[in-house]
């Protein structure tokens, strides 16, 4: 590797309305260095990227590349500059082929025409100097993701690109085709092509990358060679806490009080690549969370057990009964509820009231010969309005004009209003203010003690730490660690995510 | 590790599934083709093939210009508007020469075209609603523009009738036009870089911006051009009449529009073909002809026959899951 620095972006900042998103970032990558950027969700790492790359432009700051200031104010720019991105959703066109994908916009031409015999034969010598065997005249749509992927980086290489930008390149890779992807990064290496690799997945950080640059909050919190730091230090930077943060646990988690009956057990459950066999109970009344990092497997799961997503094997017990995987439908019959991760894409009916937003799911169970009666459907909205403390004008007001925390409650009073047995929260807290999540806790807690099971997601570990008797730690789409009320630390959970350890003192 | 394990390669064997899917619209025309040879005697004759080809081929025009703005997933409803202003303005201006009365309205057309595509890419206005606006006051220029009265061709101007009703070697000149369009519009599709951007728009368009396409130029120059072979089927059509009609190419945007899927391409842009387009064409000539053979049924059957295949095909697409994924 080269010791001389490739990009140098100087003190990075960039605001959106209501977000500063990056607050004076540094990034430094060198010559053939693979680096990695980590951080949570919204740590800023996509902002800085789309800075780099000409989607968004910097409020202050300064980008260095190869020793000369750059202006990257549009994509195109970027590329010129030799910077180029592998995007998480490909930035392809699906129904041309692989050779035209690769030369789109710097077409081989001859007398006019484009010159398709030129063309095929660049872009096999391209693939074949990446060792990827693959026909360049089919079409892209028919190909795995990992050989689209492929393509993107050949078109990379093919515009002479210094620095590849990697936006989680192997979230919808097998294990074997990261280690295809991986030689491909060796040959870059070896190129002197420098990589910023973005991933949450610890382990192959480890392997592949140099050097880390870790962003909290739009700052960076952290750089180190990767030989120089452990795992359990980068998870507590990414995850930001010192131990005197750390809130007490109310909670204790009694064996004996605990009813035994299971709601849900999993065994072995499997859906590529993301779930990778994971085991887990649910028992009557209890919150049980499942911690991990994003992208572990941990909603993939969720969507399992609630049949939104087949699994390529395993089994699912609901209530002692051994049940096939169904859809979502059957599964809400079986008495579970889904409150997902994007309440605005998945969740909420944004122009619809709270009214019928909330009573959505249980129409029905309200109709008379055909017709919705109001006055069963107003006595039931009243009740959860003033059970949840929904502040809302009045049952009509549109869902969307509704704060996030409220419009998270009327989800929840959605699947209440159902009588379920198993409520599945995906981040319930995300994007709400601290007010509205502490009362979303609580009513978790006033779940649990309902007899009603929860099944709680959450990057926030302070937050699972509150709400659950139990956490089911998940890494790499495996069940790496369970831990129960008594050993519910900070320390604990974050060693469990970082170094997948068993067991606990 | 074993590279090559990766590359699943499709099995080259013969697909039926896929050329059914790709050459739906040739299938159809053979199967319609041996049919009416079978049912009607004065069918399978020259004169008759010759009618065909020319009653197609003004709606052959547009339809090649629609294939395009559907190739970038656009629409254009205002072919039909476009196309009468311009046959009025073609036997308005007739006098003076075929050239002129060829060149004025394919500029007209160009403009209309124009104003499509900054209202599309500019003002980011759908092209469903951009288009519908600009047919409805097109066709209020056509109506104002004649009074609502038909414009006839000065009977001086016999080169520019000649457009319209002449032969060369024995085939209908309209005829010889659609078929030279249909040629270079597949070369254009397959060999030139404007062409294959179309696809790449139409494919996935914020890509295609990454990519470094031009992505507003190509949409605009697709209407312009969409335009532009809407204007001169107008100038065809009206040489062929005499008179340049206020109230012609009535509904010929659906028509188009029919053609162009019934021939293959997805309305939700990226795929298709030319050679699709031409057979779409073709199939809907047959069917009129057919029609007009058969005598003693009502008219609008055709309508409903042309509206049967329609769904075939798009129902044949989704079956194939190419219209279900994009």
């Amino acid at each position: 590797m080269d010791e001389r620095i490739l990009l140098h972006m100087k003190s990075i900042s960039k605001s959106f309305p209501g977000v500063k998103a990056l607050k004076g970032v540094d990034l430094e990558v060198k010559k053939g260095e693979v680096h990695a950027l980590m951080g949570e969700n919204g740590a800023g790492k996509s902002t800085l990227i789309k800075v780099l790359t000409g989607v968004h432009i910097e409020d202050e700051g300064e980008i260095y590349f190869e020793d000369k200031q750059i202006f990257t104010n549009t994509t195109l720019q970027a590329q010129k500059c030799g910077i180029s991105t592998i995007y998480q959703e490909l930035d392809l066109i699906p129904e041309l082929s692989i050779c035209e994908n690769i030369f789109l916009g710097r077409e081989i031409m001859k007398k006019g025409i484009i010159d398709w015999k030129a063309t095929q034969k660049r872009a096999k010598e391209i693939l074949d100097d990446m060792g990827i065997d693959v026909e360049v005249t089919s079409i892209l749509s028919s190909q795995s993701t990992a050989i689209q992927q492929m393509v993107s980086i050949a078109r990379a290489i093919s515009i002479n690109a210094r620095l590849v930008v990697m936006d989680e390149p192997t979230s919808s890779l097998d294990d074997k085709e990261v280690r295809v992807l991986f030689e491909v990064i060796k040959k870059l290496k070896a190129q002197n092509i420098s990589v910023i690799f973005i991933s949450h997945r610890l382990d192959e950080i480890f392997e592949i990358c140099d050097a880390i640059t870790i962003l909290k909050d739009g700052e960076r919190v952290g750089y180190s060679l990767i030989k120089d730091i452990t795992k359990l230090e980068l998870v507590s930077k990414m995850i930001g806490k010192d131990a005197s943060q750390i809130i007490s646990r109310k909670k204790s988690y009694n064996k004996d009080k605990m009813s035994n009956e299971n709601i849900i057990v999993t065994k072995n459950i499997v859906r590529d690549p993301k779930v990778k066999g994971i085991d887990i109970e649910v028992k009557k009344g209890e919150v049980l969370g499942l911690a991990g990092l994003l992208g572990s497997g941990r909603t993939e799961l969720a969507r399992l057990i609630f049949g939104a997503d087949l699994p390529q094997g395993g089994e699912l017990y609901i209530n002692g009964k051994k049940e096939k995987f169904n859809l979502p439908k059957d599964a809400i019959k079986k008495g579970m509820g889904f409150c997902p991760e994007d309440r605005k894409i998945e969740g909420i009916i944004p122009n619809m009231s709270v009214k019928e937003n909330i009573t959505l799911a249980i129409l029905p169970r309200l109709t008379k010969m055909g017709i919705v009666s109001r006055k069963e459907q107003e006595k039931i909205v009243n009740k959860f309005i003033q059970a949840l403390k929904i502040k809302t004008p009045h049952m009509n007001q549109a869902v969307k004009n509704l704060s996030g925390g409220n419009q998270q409650k009327v989800i929840l009073a959605r699947w209440m209003c159902m009588n379920p047995e198993l409520l599945i929260l995906d981040e319930p807290t995300r994007g709400i203010d601290v007010g509205a999540k502490k009362e979303i806790l609580d009513l978790i807690e006033q779940l649990a003690s309902d007899n009603i099971s929860v099944l709680m997601i959450s990057s926030e570990i302070e937050e699972l730490m509150h709400a659950c008797d139990r956490i089911a730690v998940i890494r790499d789409g495996k069940k790496v660690g369970e831990l129960y009320a008594e050993e519910i630390g900070e320390e604990a959970i974050m060693n469990s995510i970082a170094e997948g350890h068993q067991s606990f003192a | 590790m074993n590279i090559v394990e990766l590359a699943v390669r499709k099995v080259k064997a013969f697909d039926f599934k896929k050329f059914f899917k790709d050459e739906g619209a040739l299938i159809t025309f053979i199967i319609l083709f041996l049919f009416a040879t079978f049912k009607y005697e004065q069918f399978f004759t020259v004169l008759n093939f010759k009618n065909v080809l020319r009653q197609v081929s003004m709606l052959g025009f547009v339809a090649i210009g629609m294939t395009f703005v559907i190739l970038i997933g656009g629409i254009d409803l205002s072919v039909g508007s476009t196309l009468a202003v311009a046959g009025v303005v073609a036997a308005k201006v007739c006098s003076y020469g075929v050239a002129v009365s060829i060149i004025i309205p394919i500029l007209i057309g160009i403009v209309f075209g124009l104003i499509n595509g900054i209202l599309v890419t500019k003002l980011k206005i759908v092209p469903f609603i951009a288009t519908l606006a600009t047919m409805l006051a097109i066709r209020g220029i056509a109506y104002i523009a004649t009074g609502e009265l038909s414009v006839g061709a000065n009977s001086a101007s016999e080169s520019f009738i000649q457009l319209g009703r002449g032969f060369v070697f024995g085939i209908p000149i309209p005829a010889i036009l659609f078929i030279l369009a249909i040629i270079v519009a597949i070369l254009i599709s397959k060999k030139t870089r404007f062409g294959r951007h179309v696809y790449a728009v139409g494919g996935n368009e914020d890509a295609s911006r990454m990519m470094g396409l031009k992505v507003d130029a190509i949409k605009m120059a697709v209407y312009a051009l969409s335009g532009a072979l809407s204007a001169f089927a107008g100038v065809i059509l009206a040489s062929r009449l005499g008179a340049g009609q206020p109230v012609a190419g009535d509904g010929w945007e659906l028509t188009a529009i029919a053609a162009t899927v019934i021939g293959g391409t997805l309305i939700v842009g990226g795929v298709g073909k030319f050679s699709g387009t031409f057979f779409g064409v073709l199939i809907i000539g047959l069917i009129q002809n057919m029609f007009n053979m058969q005598g003693n049924l009502n008219v609008w059957w055709q309508n409903i026959l042309m509206g049967a295949i329609l769904l075939g095909v798009v129902v044949a697409q989704s079956q194939t899951g190419k219209v279900s994924k994009a």
